[in-house]
């Protein structure tokens, strides 16, 4: 079982860096969400599966979906910029 | 400020945040004791009392019912001012989402989406409503259970199209769901007064452990919630995808 949670921790570790190493917003949401989908891994793990439940669904899809839209919105509107120059 | 001297004062900071992090942990009792009082108590008396299995449930729907009150209005004023901030503005016109033009840039959904999508749609509303349901017996609850029905509600977009979205789901039921929702909690607390015992007081007939009629007022709040949280976050994508695909500021390009 200690072997699963260094394990998990580590994954976790390794999740968070890749999120904040990413620097396209666009691969970031997806990072993001993969990001979200091990922390709810490790809150499994470590025995909360109310917490995990939460947070595989709000910060595994809510919250990169989100992102994605706003992402769609802000370069959609650029774009509408760009041929006014 | 040069990326150099830049680096150097974010290591300088980093190493400190790290040494007082590390300090900290040190101070925490060994992992697995649990030193406060209250879970031990709630433990073992939890279950006999309220009789639900999940005692986190008992907890956040009754011991603690007045917090999670709070919190389901917080996200209740929460979409509402999502749905306020996105609303069409004055200078903007409504057009036909992508889907409907005839040149539209991006390439369609593919099949293998489509189906998998369509396939999981039903498993998914399924598992949602499990979820809502038997909160007082497992793990879940309403809220957990209400954003899975909100996944259902996205994967009809993913494997269909916008328009098909906004039919199975139009406005006016989202917006009676999620007011339902919240006011259903209140009414719930609300029966506590009429019997005579103080607001949110489990007054229903508790039942027998493990039961899915059991727990007296929690499997109804956990309904309240599951109803409001749905609403609530299929009405923030609808909102979402509204101002991405049909809202258009003048010189936006589609």
């Amino acid at each position: 079982m200690i072997v699963l949670e260094v394990a998990v921790f580590l994954l976790v570790a390794a999740a968070g860096t890749a999120v904040a190493l990413t620097r396209d917003p666009l691969n970031q949401a997806i990072v993001a969400s993969f990001y979200g989908l091990v922390l709810g891994i490790m809150f499994l793990v470590f025995q909360a599966p109310d917490v995990a439940l939460s947070q595989i669904t709000v910060g595994a899809v809510a919250l990169p979906l989100m992102i994605l839209l706003a992402l769609a919105k802000v370069r959609a509107l650029e774009g509408g910029r760009g041929d006014d120059r | 400020m040069t990326p150099t001297l830049r680096r150097r004062v974010f290591l300088a900071a980093a190493v400190v945040a790290a040494a007082l992090l590390l300090w900290g942990l040190t101070g925490l009792p060994p992992f697995g004791v649990y030193e406060g009082p209250y879970g031990d108590v709630l433990n073992q008396v939890a279950v006999a009392e309220r009789k639900a299995t999940n005692v986190v449930a008992s907890v956040t729907f009754d011991y603690r019912g007045v917090d999670t009150l709070g919190e389901e209005f917080i996200l209740f004023a929460a979409v509402i001012g999502v749905a306020i901030l996105l609303r069409a503005r004055r200078d903007e016109r409504e057009e036909p989402p992508d889907e409907d033009a005839a040149d539209r840039r991006a390439p369609g959904t593919s099949n293998a989406v489509r189906v998998l999508g369509l396939a999981l749609v039903g498993p998914v509303v399924l598992f949602g409503v499990y979820v809502v349901t038997h909160g007082h017996l497992t793990p879940g609850g309403g809220f957990q259970g209400g954003v899975v029905l909100a996944t259902g509600a996205l994967l009809v977009y993913l494997s269909g199209e916008y328009v098909t979205l906004r039919r199975v789901s139009p406005e006016v039921l989202l917006d009676s769901a999620e007011s339902v929702g919240a006011a259903g909690y209140v009414l719930v607390g609300l029966l506590g007064v009429a019997a005579g015992a103080t607001f949110l007081a489990n007054v229903l007939p508790l039942g027998q452990p493990g039961a899915l009629l059991s727990a007296g007022t929690i499997p109804l709040i956990n309904l309240a919630v599951g109803l409001e949280v749905a609403g609530g976050f299929i009405l923030l994508l609808s909102e979402f995808l509204e101002q991405t695909l049909v809202i258009r500021r003048p010189g936006e390009v589609t």
